[in-house]
């Protein structure tokens, strides 16, 4: 009987304990995302820091803006079309319902200047050139090139990180521009060519009803900010990453994971500021 | 020794350049000549004030201690092994001599300069009269031979292109690897990427080279020449090398003094045939290689016997 006791006594204050467990692994789990938000932002400070040096040595800022934005260019250009030939069917089917069908041109692009453009080119940007530089990052922290730069007197932060960030920031609107322009004409193959909607309509429309400051000027303003934070986010998970290949890879799944959920959130927000009223 | 090595890169580096590298040269520490014979001055009195002295260190990586109350003094144009068993913070006692880490407590001193009290861009330029060498070699891997070695030249100098490529292949040529220049770091065995390795840490003409593990996984003909390398080019160019190390036997070879870690505490010190005979029971057991002594083969566990019948 003692014995029967004394094993359930043990067993509650085990299930008790493991719910303390629970509760101080939660606590601890909080306390490093917000350490990590710290160190986030003390690292772009750095980061930031060093475009005095960029200006200084532009070539540093080109090598990367051939790999971060012009080797992006291959997906960006031909989502691009499939996306604007896809919204072309899907909204000639809706709009000829109502007769309404010279409105392709303004619909087409309306959804790509403001929303489309800006949101899947920063996602396939974090897919394509995100992760690419997460990975790059931090197999170059756990090869312990990063560490060995710094023992030769070159500060990594502006030698590899501010070069990969700036280019960052710099492709994402161009390569959203010209996502939109491939997917506008794009729409114009399929409703023009293929579903026989009147080729001056589709301009016409489109040139009277879209405007430059309200849709293209926004968009431009979206996908800055998607450029911002997805590279952001890219070049500090590489650095955080732990130096090794478990950890290199975690960095850059999260990569993906943290942007897709920055740009749809703040694709939200900035939706609701700029078109709210 | 030490202001007349290094010196003819300064003056090269000086009278090469104009008035542009005037800004450079500063930087790099560049003294003019009217000031030299102060710096000889100088000179006699650090040559007996070890390079690197450290002194009552305490570090701590969370709840674990790493060092606890070390003192060392690493002494100029030798070669200074310091062993250890691993886990004990032999690479991060050459992170805190870089200045790569801080310590919790106590003073690391490099070239009369104490190194967690220096403001990033002091320890900046006292890094670039470091070189390290990393046990992966940390080769760029986007750039090729050639450019790993330049690398250190083309970000602190404002060298001709010219003069890059001699010195660049004046640096390979001493660790054997000219031919080599082309390939990639891809293509490297490991033994020739830490010698190539070793060629960009010396391309600056620093006054003291980190050996992060040298002799780890090398066959025994690259280890030969590494081990040899070490030697040489601290005799040639009068450096002052640091050697971190678990290899006793090549080690021992080389050094010309030797400090033995464990557990927080420098437990011996002495030149390699001193340890040799040394009375302590640990660093006897260290420096034989013996299975079971003060550092037993057993991993603390309760009663074996226990352990297996009342399961």
């Amino acid at each position: 009987m003692d014995r029967y006791l004394s094993i359930t006594r043990r067993r509650i204050t085990g299930k008790i304990y493991s719910m303390l467990e629970w509760v101080r692994q939660l606590g601890r789990s909080g306390i490093g995302q917000f350490e990590k938000l710290g160190r986030a932002n003390l690292f772009l400070l750095n980061t930031l820091a060093g475009l005095p040096e960029l200006v200084r040595r532009p070539s540093l800022l080109v090598k990367q803006l051939w790999s971060v934005g012009v080797l992006s260019l291959l997906i960006i250009v031909v989502s691009g079309l499939f996306v604007g030939m896809v919204l072309a069917l899907q909204g000639y089917n809706t709009l000829v319902d109502f007769g309404a069908e010279e409105s392709l041109g303004v619909a087409v692009a309306l959804s790509i200047v403001r929303e489309l453009g800006p949101v899947v080119t920063a996602l396939l940007f974090a897919g394509r050139a995100g992760s690419a530089l997460s990975a790059e990052i931090g197999l170059m922290k756990a090869t312990e090139q990063l560490s060995g730069m710094e023992m030769m007197a070159v500060d990594p932060m502006h030698r590899v990180i501010s070069p990969r960030f700036f280019a960052g920031v710099i492709s994402m609107p161009l390569l959203a521009a010209i996502f939109s322009a491939v997917g506008i004409y794009g729409g114009y193959f399929v409703g023009v060519g293929l579903l026989g909607v009147d080729d001056g309509a589709y301009w016409a429309q489109m040139q009277s009803k879209v405007d430059f400051y309200d849709d293209v000027l926004n968009g431009v303003i979206k996908s800055l900010v998607f450029g911002w934070v997805v590279t952001w986010i890219a070049v500090f998970e590489g650095y955080d990453a732990i130096p090794t290949s478990e950890g290199v890879s975690r960095a850059t799944t999260r990569t993906v994971v943290y942007s897709a959920f920055a740009v749809l959130g703040l694709d939200f927000i900035l939706t609701a500021l700029m078109f709210g009223d | 020794m030490t202001a007349s090595r290094g010196g003819w890169l300064r003056v090269t580096v000086a009278s090469a350049a104009g008035r542009k590298k005037a800004k450079h040269a500063r930087r790099d520490g560049f003294v003019p000549y009217n000031a030299r014979h102060r710096l000889q001055e100088a000179d006699k009195n650090i040559a007996v004030e070890p390079l690197v002295k450290i002194r009552d260190l305490h570090f701590s990586r969370g709840d674990r201690k790493i060092f606890d109350g070390v003192d060392l003094d690493i002494p100029r144009g030798k070669v200074t092994a310091i062993m250890g068993p691993s886990g004990t913070g032999k690479t991060t006692l050459l992170r805190l001599i870089g200045g790569q880490l801080n310590p919790d407590q106590g003073s690391v001193v490099v070239d009369g300069q104490e190194v967690p009290d220096l403001s990033h861009s002091a320890l900046y330029q006292l890094r670039q009269r470091m070189g390290m060498l990393f046990q992966s070699g940390a080769l760029l891997t986007d750039l090729n031979v050639f450019e790993n070695v330049a690398f250190p030249l083309r970000e602190h100098t404002a060298l001709p292109e010219s003069m890059i490529r001699n010195m660049v292949l004046m640096k390979l040529q001493a660790v054997g690897l000219r031919g080599a220049h082309q390939l990639m770091p891809s293509e490297l065995s490991g033994g020739m990427a830490r010698r190539i390795a070793l060629a960009r840490a010396i391309a600056l003409d620093p006054m003291m080279i980190m050996y992060d593990e040298p002799f780890t996984g090398q066959d025994p003909i690259s280890m030969g020449a590494i081990v040899q390398l070490i030697r040489l080019l601290n005799d040639a160019l009068g450096l002052s090398s640091i050697i971190v190390s678990h290899d006793v036997a090549e080690a021992s070879a080389i050094s010309d003094y030797i400090y033995v870690i464990s557990q927080g505490k420098v437990v011996g010190h002495g030149t390699p045939e001193a340890l040799g005979k040394t009375d302590s029971a640990w660093v006897r057991q260290f420096m034989q290689g013996l299975p079971d002594g003060p550092v037993p083969f057993h991993y603390p566990a309760p009663d074996y016997r226990e352990d297996l019948l009342h399961a």
